[in-house]
């Protein structure tokens, strides 16, 4: 592989990894939310968590670019106070990777939260423990394999992140072009070779975090 | 209901009645001819009862797509350098091949961005992004870095670079205001009202810009497809590529 190959592969893990980053807070609070409360309106916030799931990546893509362009709501809010610019930037890679990814991950932690014996809370609060306390000593080590499993899948789906990205970030070599945009461009170029060798990548990263995300979902059982 | 009877036999007759007479023709043309084509087409239509059913995309992405055996009559691009590739593979059809218009490079801002008189500007730090065709596939991208080149601009100008998938992706992207400037041809920038055109490039300093206009040697239909090319050099025609500004290479008085 070239130098240039070697610089798409590790952008793009470390913008899949800042995605991740990024969703786990979030992803974890509404995992947690949607596991052990009840509310009204509660299926419409799980319908709307999963929704980049099924949209086509492009919708999603599509309201990012509005919400974030210079003269969208978030974007020109941006722009003015911090003068910082997200459409077409690294920033709008994280943002598009988040939003694809976010579904998958909450689906899972959720799964695993709910898996979690809420007696063993109860009894941690009869002891004194409070709500973040119960959440890390308790809740979250026990639902550990399933978040990570999450976690996994959610930075496999990231690497893969195609339509909504294009839309957001566009392709700019070396600064927004990811693997799966590098691979598209590839074709586009006739540059058969290289699309390859960048498949071949993408296939091997893939099948490691689907591989390992797996092993851990089943030994939790 | 027994008129309802004859009323869908005879729709149906019809309907076979008019695919027998009516060919399809398939151009892929570059996305800069996209208004003009589609205005020719139906005039076109009306008179001839062909129908025309455009693939506007990058010339490059067109050729791509016509190398891999995409069911297409004509291929109407904006690079000369597009329709030799397909020549060299043989995909063209000898003699058919032939130069019919001419356009210009155009630098272009956001209405109401800070105006840009040189493009020597587009070095400066307000300019952050600048939309360009994509280098390989889209031409407006592989004329507006020969320019750039030329005028020693590109090593500067280079990281704020915006490849766009089409001259029409530039010209949407300079349009939303996400990005400060943007190459595209001056037809481009006629059609929008959301852009303005800070600098027109002169021809002397610019690749020449050419469309070339050929028959595909595996058109579904070759016939049909002929007559189609002979209407694109006529005056008829001529007047619509005018009217949006291109250049018509053959006066009529040659033809």
């Amino acid at each position: 592989m070239s130098a240039a190959e070697w610089q798409l592969v590790g952008f793009s893990l470390r913008m899949a990894l800042a995605s991740l980053l990024l969703i786990l807070p979030i992803g974890l609070a509404l995992a947690w939310w949607l596991a052990r409360k009840n509310w009204r309106g509660k299926a419409l916030v799980e319908t709307l968590v999963s929704l980049p799931l099924v949209l086509p990546p492009v919708v999603t893509g599509l309201l990012l670019l509005q919400l974030f362009g210079r003269r969208g709501p978030a974007g020109s809010w941006l722009h003015n106070t911090f003068n910082c610019d997200v459409v077409f930037t690294w920033r709008a890679v994280v943002i598009a990777l988040a939003a694809m990814s976010l579904p998958l991950f909450v689906r899972a932690a959720r799964t695993a939260f709910e898996e979690v014996d809420v007696k063993f809370e109860q009894l941690a609060r009869t002891l004194g423990a409070g709500e973040w306390r119960v959440f890390f000593t308790i809740t979250l080590p026990l639902a550990k394999r399933g978040v990570l499993a999450g976690s996994l899948l959610a930075f496999a789906r990231a690497l893969g992140e195609f339509g909504a990205t294009i839309m957001v970030a566009g392709n700019i070599p070396g600064r927004t072009t990811t693997l799966p945009v590098a691979i598209y461009q590839a074709v586009e170029n006739g540059e058969d070779a290289h699309a390859w060798t960048l498949a071949g990548v993408s296939a091997v990263i893939a099948f490691a975090a689907v591989f390992v995300s797996e092993k851990l979902q089943r030994r939790r059982k | 209901m027994k008129h309802l009877k004859t009323l869908f036999a005879s729709a149906i007759g019809l309907l076979f009645a008019l695919q027998l007479h009516a060919a399809q023709v398939t151009v892929f043309a570059a996305a800069s001819l996209t208004d003009s084509l589609k205005q020719i087409a139906a005039d076109y239509e009306t008179t001839s009862g062909d129908k025309i059913i455009f693939n506007f995309a990058a010339s490059g992405t067109l050729a791509r797509q016509i190398e891999a055996g995409a069911p297409a009559d004509i291929f109407f691009a904006a690079d000369e350098t597009k329709a030799d590739a397909l020549e060299k593979k043989g995909l063209l059809v000898g003699g058919t091949r032939k130069s019919l218009l001419g356009n210009v490079l155009v630098i272009v801002t956001p209405t109401g961005a800070p105006a840009i008189n040189s493009p020597a500007e587009l070095t400066n730090a307000a300019i952050q992004h600048i939309a360009l065709g994509e280098l390989k596939t889209v031409p407006c991208g592989t004329y507006a870095k020969a320019y750039l080149e030329k005028l020693s601009l590109w090593p500067a100008v280079e990281s704020k670079a915006v490849p766009c998938e089409s001259v029409r992706a530039v010209l949407a992207a300079v349009e939303s205001g996400n990005v400060d400037a943007g190459f595209v041809y001056k037809t481009d920038a006629a059609i929008s009202k959301m852009v303005k055109v800070a600098y027109e490039v002169p021809a002397a300093d610019a690749p020449k810009i050419f469309y070339p206009l050929a028959l595909l040697k595996d058109a579904p239909q070759p016939d049909a497809a002929k007559k189609f090319t002979a209407y694109l050099d006529s005056d008829a025609a001529s007047a619509v590529f005018i009217k949006f500004g291109f250049i018509v290479l053959t006066s009529p008085s040659t033809k």
